[in-house]
């Protein structure tokens, strides 16, 4: 077969390629400029190579807080995607009630970031939020801003109470997908509710929490708003993700250099797991999930 | 194996029905004797579904009873039940190989594995799967699948009964013959009980010692694949069974005649007072083409397929159909048509009218 050859064909790709230029790519070249200079103001520029990301590599800061990312997703995935699955297991599966869960379970993913962290701050002061002056008067020793394991747990608690419903409403999806044939078919086979998790619905869900992962861990990889707003990073660097440290960095000490290859890198590191989710999701669906 | 009895079971899935119109299931009063195989035909819709997932404790039913040797399972959950079902479409346990889809109901009941093992041999060699028991069940075809799906439902050999609701749907033509001779041969070795829901009069004639026949949602005849034939008891069985179906014609029926358009039909046997929508009906292998007497017909089309022909005809304004042997040569002048006397059945309101000899 001939394959036409019409160049005109290039202005139709035309706006995409501008708008995708305009809002990602430029923008995203200024980065890689920074990264590769060093300035004194006045816009003053002077090549710098890779020392900046030579800099960034051996800082034990950046270490430190790529450190308390990872704890900080490990530890959130581990509780959403089992309490997401637990959740969408005992939703009601028709009628009223069903639709009536699933408008309060999206509740929390309708409001916004930073409101979301405000709650949880006023929520958890000890002087007049509901949660922590509760804890004070009932003898707890609860101090989000002074205690680090206070700190971590308030922003955990928030991140799970805001997140958990994706995981649920996706692993629901899932669930509402089996056909009633293979419930059945347990019951004939007399396999127990664990086996029916087990060899049934899990299976099932596969393809829907494989998806949840990745929107989770990357959500949470690249976290800033609601633990900035709760605890701005503190007590002392507790809580300082790597959105917290490079936006200090950038905007606080105005180290652009630095900043940028920190963002840089940062953006690679997305992209290489993104990539990792993509392949073993495709491989799933290859074997015909 | 067990003797299954349908005492007074209706079903509704309403739960209020007020009128009858409301059932899925119509009232049934029915014994599935021990060791039968039995095909439940009718078309979509009409109930078989609702009364197999009856009897396999899918559903429980809105009245009546269900026994099984005597012993009330009406509200028994289908562990209890000891049955063993095969669905439409195949359920298979993606994740497991081949051999431990076929091993799941038998370690779900706590059986030793060296007797798995030999059950799944045997079940994998009926169904020809020997070759694949490695192989992870995902990604198989769906012919594959329905297969694993057999097997599970076969594997058991201390079943009360053997379920079937259209299992072999998905299936390609010449599996579908193969599996059903396999179906059969267990029946005669192991001689479990067996229900066999289906659309396809085919399927449900080859396959069952006897046929239950539902239309809307009510058991309109059971019996031998024969009986269906000769004497329907509603006109439903006469026409879903037979190809073509039998031909139903309204009819003034006094006496032992029948009178159709002022033409008179003799009848063997004799019928009074018959009041209601009175129709005779004659299979088309019971009526015969001729030149020179008989009712008047007009033949409109000859379809010739292979054995036997089919002659499409015109009788006072209605189809009509005749069977023609395929040595017979039809010729345009012959315009009448007669009809065997001793086939011929007289239904009021759809059902058949036995006479008096």
């Amino acid at each position: 077969m001939n394959k036409t050859q019409n160049n005109k064909a290039w202005f139709l790709v035309l706006p995409v390629l501008l708008l995708v230029a305009f809002s990602a790519v430029i923008p995203l070249m200024t980065v890689v400029n920074y990264s590769v200079q060093d300035t004194f103001g006045n816009n003053q520029f002077f090549w710098a190579g890779l020392e900046w990301f030579e800099e960034m590599l051996n800082d034990e800061r950046i270490w430190n807080a790529l450190r308390r990312q990872l704890t900080f997703s490990a530890i959130i995935l581990a509780i959403e995607i089992p309490l997401g699955i637990f959740v969408a297991l005992n939703m009601p599966k028709k009628g009223f009630w069903s639709s009536f869960v699933l408008v309060m379970m999206s509740l929390p993913l309708l409001i916004p970031w930073n409101v979301v962290g405000t709650i949880w701050q006023i929520f958890g002061r000890v002087d007049i939020g509901l949660l922590g002056y509760t804890l004070a008067k009932l003898g707890v020793d609860y101090n989000y801003t002074q205690n680090i394991f206070d700190a971590w747990v308030t922003i955990i608690v928030m991140d799970v109470w805001h997140w958990t419903s994706l995981v649920a409403l996706l692993a629901f999806a899932g669930l509402k997908s089996i056909p009633d044939a293979y419930y059945q078919a347990a019951r004939i086979d007399q396999a127990s509710r664990w086996k029916v998790f087990r060899y049934i619905e899990l299976p099932k869900m596969m393809g829907v929490l494989m998806i949840a992962i990745l929107l989770r861990f990357m959500d949470s990889f690249m976290i800033y708003t609601e633990p900035f707003v709760v605890t701005g990073g503190g007590p002392g660097n507790a809580t300082t993700l790597l959105s917290i440290d490079l936006v200090k960095m950038a905007l606080g000490q105005f180290d652009l250099g630095p900043a940028a290859a920190f963002s840089l890198m940062y953006f690679l590191v997305i992209l290489a797991i993104s990539w990792v989710f993509y392949t073993v999701m495709t491989n799933l669906d290859k074997k015909g999930m | 194996m067990a003797r299954i009895t349908l005492d007074n079971l209706a079903h509704s899935y309403k739960p209020q029905p007020v009128s009858e119109d409301d059932f899925a299931l119509k009232e049934l009063n029915h014994d599935w004797i021990d060791g039968e195989a039995y095909a439940l035909l009718g078309s979509s819709g009409c109930g078989k579904s609702t009364l197999l997932n009856i009897i396999s404790g899918l559903l429980h039913p809105s009245q009546g009873r269900i026994l099984f040797d005597g012993k009330d399972v009406t509200h028994a959950p289908t562990a209890e039940r000891n049955i063993a079902q095969v669905f439409q479409f195949p359920v298979v346990y993606d994740t497991m190989t081949v051999h431990d889809n076929l091993a799941f109901p038998l370690r779900n009941r706590g059986r030793d594995e060296a007797y798995v093992a030999e059950r799944v041999g045997e079940i994998a060699k009926m169904i020809g799967m020997e070759h694949m028991l490695k192989r992870k069940a995902r990604g198989l075809g769906a012919d594959e699948k329905q297969k694993i799906s057999l097997g599970r439902g076969m594997v058991r050999k201390d079943v009360n009964a053997l379920l079937f609701d259209e299992p072999l749907t998905v299936i390609d033509p010449h599996m579908k013959w193969e599996l059903r001779t396999q179906l059969k041969r267990l029946h005669h070795e192991f001689g479990h009980t067996m229900i066999y829901v289906t659309h396809d009069q085919t399927e449900a004639l080859t396959f069952a010692d006897k046929v239950v026949v539902m239309y809307d949602g009510r058991v309109v005849q059971i019996g031998t694949p024969e009986e269906l034939f000769e004497r329907p008891e509603h006109t439903f069985v006469g026409y879903f069974i037979g190809s073509p179906g039998m031909n139903v014609i309204p009819a003034q029926v006094s006496g032992n005649t029948a009178v159709v358009n002022g033409s008179e039909i003799r009848l063997t046997r004799g019928y009074s007072g018959l009041s209601g929508k009175v129709e005779i009906g004659v299979r088309p292998e019971f009526a015969r083409l001729s030149r020179d007497e008989g009712l008047p017909v007009k033949i409109r089309r000859v379809e010739d397929v292979g054995r036997h022909k089919i002659v499409r005809a015109d009788f006072f304004g209605q189809d009509l159909n005749v069977l023609a042997g395929e040595d017979e040569s039809i010729s345009p002048d012959m315009t009448r048509v007669t009809f065997d006397p001793a086939h011929v059945n007289v239904y009021v309101n759809d059902w058949r009218v036995p006479g008096a000899a």
